[in-house]
């Protein structure tokens, strides 16, 4: 695919987009239902404008939970916890916005987020005479940019398979990235991998200790979660929803479907690069079993777990699958606590196929007022 | 109203002193926390669970005391992988917050928690099963002990006796990661000492089913083969030599000469007998204290309870490390106060009596014990068994070389073509 038919494919998809459009369509895609332009009356400052009619009871009282949690939690519980979920949440928070915008499920999200953290170690600092050493501020750039190319060749080698094979073709990319780390030496470091790659310690602030790392992490998923809100509303993620709503329609319409899909891939392969360079820098290390099916499959475990109709199931999966992983061991003293952790991810998936934002969703529907968090047309699977 | 509010006063304050006081009089009495981590998921799930019997066998021999404290195991589990351990690790650290840990059971693991141990300094840190050879030779870290000795210790003792065998040009086909490294570095840093030749090493790769480009490469002037796989890829492989109709005699390392190469019955099962390896236990074994230790573990945890008919090789190092910590807290009578101080120097110093010898500890903190050299031999109902060759005592972690020029095993060290 050259550079200028990929221009020519976004322009049009955009343009195409940004007109109001074609009313007959909302029956079938209510998500490309014209909403009320927010800009449209303002002579105010956009973003004020903007934050007023965004911003809700429900927003601040989450900001000022998450702001205030580290100052009430312990440093085991901001870390280890909170910590861990963020970084698990990015990760999984691209396989929603791929997944439940996309329709594409993709397993080696994981594999990207391993790529980051593999090209972290290798060109920064670790315990391994291969690392090179480099600054921090050469070595981020440089992961992310490698792993959305990475993540754009996974893309496009992968959009053009549906449903299970799409699957398929994703875990054959993980598994075989998982092998090429474990065998190779000279690169990879095989199956000992990196040791002691930590954070840097940027103006004065080391930032493996508990309280910056979590507003490390914060700061992250807030700017990858409102990202994603954002894109989902701008007219690349409505043709998105389109997209993965009815292919065939969009095309007719004049959408090039592969060069959308593939520029999701790559968008959610920068997110997943975010969520795996932080997860690398909350172990400390990255080994091939970082990038092992294990992996590949847990985070679309906290993608489902958590929901996928709203890009805040990711970290609420996450939440749940870092304490049951943490305390499962404490519930049952036994050999079997992975029964435990078993039983409730089935629980939660028996009786809510949509995850815990679907239970939500159906208590505010049943006690609450109709606005529910999930309830609103645009954002219907 | 005065005199109340200072009546009051002085009351909190001579409730507080002697709240004081008698926290710190329970604190004495408290029991004593240990964290107890294994792999109970995983690779080495059935190894981890039994590491835990052999932890947890230590403790009912004294009747869950030690110093004069009663002694609480918290238990924590990881699938062998290092990220995983240290994360069990700092929630039983942080969280449960005990005063002693012990594990983890494999040897990335036990890199990654030794790391970990440095940020947490309150805390003793004793190995549980791993044994890579950094964990204590690299960056070693002040309150990490590992009183279990590692896989290049395991072999020490082998390369003089394939001399003795007559092997003077052997081949070498093992695994491709740490662990292997180590076992042939035991193997060979004694064995070209004393002129042996290792012409070839074949790395194959983990968990490989494939072993046909090996079996090509084998030359045709090498006396036997030093195979460092697992039990029952160790099968795969004599099934294949066989069939590519291989008849070069074989050597084990610590891992390989498992049940399942000895319940092998295909045609080279007879050439099979005179197979030696090494390692850090041998079942068959005669020393009294031996034979009263399996028989201990055989009471507490049959067969029937899920118990192995023998204890493991990680029974018995996470039996040695657990010892370790409970010995030490009878020699400061329980005593961790002063960030531990009194508990690390008595563990330092410690002479660990074991079934199978003498356990003490290098200025490193690393263990230097005992190695059995085992040959197979046929009884007479045809079964193979392992018999003991011989018992070297005090093997230390640079296998006799001096510290300075010790280099840890890896792909191309040592070398001797």
């Amino acid at each position: 695919m050259s550079a200028a038919y990929w221009r020519r494919a976004m322009n049009t998809g955009l343009a195409a987009a940004a007109r109001p459009l074609p009313l007959p369509h909302a029956g079938s895609v209510p998500a490309a239902a014209p909403a009320p332009d927010p800009y449209a009356e303002s002579d105010a400052p956009r973003w004020l404008k903007f934050l007023w009619r965004h911003l809700s009871a429900r927003h601040v009282f989450v900001l000022a939970v998450v702001f205030a949690y580290p100052f009430v939690a312990t440093p085991f519980f901001t870390f280890q916890i909170a910590g861990q979920a963020l970084a698990l949440g990015l990760i999984a928070l691209s396989l929603t916005f791929l997944g439940g915008y996309g329709g594409m499920v993709s397993l080696a999200q994981m594999t990207v987020a391993g790529i980051a953290g593999y090209i972290v170690s290798i060109l920064g600092s670790s315990a391994q005479t291969i690392s090179l050493g480099w600054p921090w501020w050469v070595v981020v750039p440089f992961a992310l940019v490698i792993s959305v190319a990475c993540a754009t060749l996974i893309g496009w080698l992968s959009v053009r398979t549906e449903g299970i094979y799409t699957i398929m073709i994703t875990l054959a990319i993980g598994v075989a990235f998982y092998y090429l780390v474990l065998q190779n030496y000279s690169l990879f470091n095989g199956f000992q991998g990196f040791q002691k790659v930590y954070p840097p310690t940027v103006a004065g602030v080391n930032w493996r200790d508990p309280l910056p790392f979590y507003f490390l992490a914060l700061a992250c998923c807030l700017a990858g979660y409102l990202l994603v809100k954002w894109l989902v509303r701008a007219p690349f993620g409505i043709a998105m929803q389109g997209i993965r709503d009815n292919p065939r329609r969009m095309a007719a319409l004049g959408y090039d479907v592969v060069a959308h899909r593939v520029a999701a891939y790559a968008l959610s392969g920068l997110l997943a690069a975010v969520g795996g360079i932080l997860f690398t820098w909350y172990n400390g290390l990255i080994s091939p079993n970082s990038v092992g099916t294990g992996w590949l499959i847990n985070v679309l475990v906290i993608a489902v777990l958590g929901g996928m109709r709203h890009p805040i199931g990711a970290f609420l999966g996450a939440a749940v699958f870092v304490v049951l992983q943490t305390f499962a061991i404490d519930v049952i003293d036994r050999e079997r606590f992975n029964l435990v952790i078993g039983i409730v991810f089935l629980a939660i998936v028996l009786f809510s196929p949509d995850g815990l934002l679907g239970l939500w969703a159906k208590l505010r529907s049943r006690f609450g007022p109709q606005a529910a968090l999930t309830s609103q047309p645009r954002r219907q699977a | 109203m005065k005199v109340t509010k200072r009546f009051a006063m002085r009351t909190l304050v001579g409730a507080a002193a002697a709240l004081v006081v008698t926290g710190a009089a329970l604190a004495q009495g408290a029991p004593v926390k240990i964290g107890l981590l294994a792999t109970l998921e995983g690779p080495f799930a059935a190894g981890g669970a039994d590491g835990m019997r052999g932890a947890e066998l230590a403790l009912i021999q004294r009747g869950g005391m030690a110093g004069g404290r009663k002694v609480e195991i918290i238990k924590g589990s990881s699938n062998a992988n290092p990220d995983v351990a240290v994360n069990a690790t700092r929630k039983l650290v942080e969280q449960d917050k005990v005063d002693i840990m012990v594990g983890p059971l494999s040897g990335s693991e036990g890199i990654a928690v030794k790391n970990y141990s440095k940020t947490q300094p309150g805390v003793t840190f004793i190995n549980g099963g791993s044994g890579a050879q950094a964990t204590t030779l690299v960056d070693p870290s002040p309150n990490f002990f590992r009183f279990n000795t590692e896989g290049g210790q395991w072999m020490v003792g082998l390369g003089k006796a394939a001399l003795d065998k007559g092997y003077k040009r052997v081949m070498v086909i093992a695994e491709d990661y740490a662990f292997p490294y180590s076992q042939v570095q035991g193997f060979m840093s004694e064995f070209c000492r004393l002129g042996g030749k290792v012409p070839m090493k074949a790395w194959v790769p983990l968990g490989g089913k494939d072993y046909a480009s090996t079996i090509a490469r084998i030359p045709k002037d090498v006396d036997a083969l030093l195979v460092v796989l697992g039990g029952a890829d160790a099968v795969n492989f004599l099934n294949q030599y066989e069939a590519a109709g291989g008849d070069k005699p074989m050597m084990g390392g610590s891992i390989t000469v498992s049940q399942d190469v000895l319940n092998y019955r295909g045609k080279r099962r007879d050439s099979l007998v005179g197979t030696i390896a090494a390692g850090p236990l041998a079942d068959s074994y005669d020393g009294a204290e031996w034979k009263a230790f399996v028989a201990d573990y055989q009471k507490h945890f049959p067969v029937s309870k899920g118990g192995y008919p023998s204890p493991s090789l990680f029974a018995l190092v996470y039996y040695t490390n657990m010892k370790a910590a409970l010995d030490a807290l009878d020699a400061v009578k329980g005593d961790l106060s002063g960030g531990q101080a009194k508990y690390r120097e008595a563990l330092a110093k410690l002479e660990l009596k074991m079934p199978t010898g003498t356990v003490r500890l290098d200025g490193n903190r690393q263990a230097i014990g005992t190695t059995f050299v085992t040959e197979v031999v046929k009884d007479g109902k045809g079964e193979l068994s392992t018999r003991v060759l011989r018992k070297v005592d005090n093997v230390e972690q640079t296998l006799g070389t001096p510290r300075d020029q010790f280099k840890i095993g890896s792909r191309d060290e040592p070398n001797c073509p």
